[in-house]
């Protein structure tokens, strides 16, 4: 059993008084074989993954292969640590970790995709620096990861979490989604809570286009992993305070599946349309493709 | 069920930077050369849909080519998988085709190899899963999630009843299962995904079974 509706989920949990990420990791136990500590520990591991990514672009500026982006992680953790933010430190360092683990992607480094490489700074973003603020344990944070894959795996069943199917909003959209519900849960919320976190953050994601520049996981997808991480919190902090998803979660879902069908092709992950297409866009994708060439690259 | 694990959401872990564009064609590379059963010699892709339009800035190439050669999807080698082909001694090649009904990251790929070729399509389906479309030309789907028998054959009367008597006695569950001929009583394929760790006899059990020419285990990670 896969799981397709938000709402299954909110029942499955509601019935046996537990958590979703309890009800995840059953499903996992039951269809891998996998005894539950080995599981856990997995997740562990791929937390570890997450924390280096975030550790390696904070502490150092990383530099994509393409020359074009790069540094902004270690350059927003530097602004964080002066103290005279807008955003409060502990939050905004969720940005300055999102944008460090897209940077690291960029550079062909090791990342865990969550739930693709393209949207992969989001779940650590948030997730490392809740580890960081020291309010909640390593364990309880990995056990909230179960919530945010049984999210991801409602989307990707019954949606898309892939740009080139469905636009930046599967990606970007879904890590945003699963990031917020993962934070629900963590922060002591219902599982019914944590569906409206992921209601609530996805509507303000949806119609978000695949737009990458010279098809480069950089331009907008590093930006966009950092803003997002801070919609993942807020959209947290409004289900925890009891706003609720008009429109229900599993509806939003659909609604977003729905838009991204009518999404053209050119704004699919194709490269071509929206900042892709405009000159400056055009003119990266020509000083990347003439490098790429002198560098003994094959074109087609 | 397109998804059915949570490691498939919270993972893989990847080399960057695109799931469906790096770690998927990692996997599908490695499908084919599991496929092939030997190092390849020879081989060809042919880019389709959003593959073909970005494959360079993504490392498609770099991963396609890092599967083949059996380099696993979070290798610190892949961006220098071309390098590697060199040395080696694989001759490659990217062309780009026309996507029509597939999926937008869509692969053909021909490899060859101590005198076999593999003809197989592919696709990426984001989040680092990898679909095959086509096997030789016949519409045989599958993911490789779980360990998966290539099994070529005869098509005659009794072959699916015999491997699947022969798995169950075995104690193995079938958790998927296609066949397609080229004509009824000529050559055939079945593909066969069990559920749990393959046992080591799985070999000689399989090389009993009459009507069965040759055949392939494939592993999702490798």
């Amino acid at each position: 059993m896969a799981f397709t509706h938000l709402r299954e989920l909110v029942e499955l949990a509601e019935s046996r008084g537990v958590k979703i990420s309890r009800v995840m990791l059953d499903v996992e136990i039951e269809q891998s074989g996998v005894p539950e500590a080995e599981i856990v520990d997995k997740m562990s591991q791929q937390f570890d993954v997450m924390e280096a990514a975030v550790r390696k672009g904070t502490e150092e500026p990383v530099q994509a292969r393409s020359g074009i982006t790069g540094g902004d992680g270690h350059r927003m953790y530097n602004y964080v640590n002066a103290g005279r933010s807008f955003i409060h430190p502990t939050s905004l360092r969720a940005m300055a970790y999102a944008l460090s683990v897209s940077e690291v992607n960029s550079a062909m480094g090791r990342i865990v995709a969550t739930p693709t490489a393209g949207s992969a700074g989001i779940l650590p973003g948030v997730l490392v620096s809740v580890l960081d603020s020291k309010q909640y344990a390593r364990e309880d944070i990995i056990m909230s990861l179960m919530t945010a894959a049984a999210i991801g795996l409602v989307i990707a069943n019954s949606a898309s979490i892939s740009g080139a199917a469905g636009g930046c909003q599967a990606e970007i959209g879904s890590a945003t989604a699963m990031a917020a519900g993962a934070l629900v849960e963590l922060g002591g919320g219902t599982p019914e809570q944590v569906t409206h976190a992921v209601g609530l953050a996805l509507k303000n994601s949806l119609g978000l286009v695949c737009d990458p520049v010279a098809g480069l996981v950089e331009i907008p997808c590093i930006v966009r992993n950092g803003l997002h991480s801070i919609t993942a919190l807020a959209a947290a902090d409004m289900a925890l305070a009891g706003v609720r998803s008009i429109i229900p979660p599993d509806e939003v879902v659909a609604a977003m599946y729905r838009i991204g069908n009518e999404l053209p092709l050119s704004l699919r992950e194709t490269g071509i349309g929206g900042l892709a297409g405009t000159p400056t866009g055009k003119a990266i994708r020509e000083r990347v493709f003439g490098r790429a060439e002198k560098e003994g690259q094959k074109t087609l | 069920m397109k998804y059915n694990g949570m490691f498939e959401i919270i993972g893989p872990v990847m080399v960057g930077p695109s799931s469906s564009h790096t770690a998927g064609a990692v996997r599908i590379g490695n499908i084919a050369r599991q496929i092939l059963g030997t190092d390849p010699q020879q081989v060809s892709f042919q880019l389709m849909g959003s593959f073909a339009e970005t494959y360079q800035g993504h490392g498609t190439d770099l991963a396609l080519l890092g599967g083949i050669l059996g380099l696993g999807t979070d290798h610190e080698d892949i961006p220098r998988a071309d390098e590697i082909a060199v040395e080696r001694g694989l001759v490659y090649e990217f062309t780009k085709g026309h996507g029509g009904q597939y999926h937008p990251n869509t692969v053909r790929i021909e490899v060859s190899g101590s005198g076999r070729t593999v003809r197989m399509v592919a696709s990426s389906l984001g989040g680092g899963k990898a679909e095959v479309q086509e096997l030789e030309g016949l519409p045989l789907r599958f993911c490789v999630e779980n360990p998966t028998l290539v099994l070529y054959h005869h098509d005659r009367c009794g072959f699916l009843a015999r491997v699947s008597q022969l798995l169950d006695s075995s104690g193995y569950n079938i958790a998927r299962l296609a066949l397609e001929r080229w004509r009824r009583g000529g050559d055939a394929i079945t593909i066969c995904e069990v559920d749990g760790q393959l046992q080591p006899g799985i070999s000689e059990l399989l090389t009993s079974i009459p009507d069965l020419k040759d055949f392939r285990i494939l592993y999702g990670d490798v």
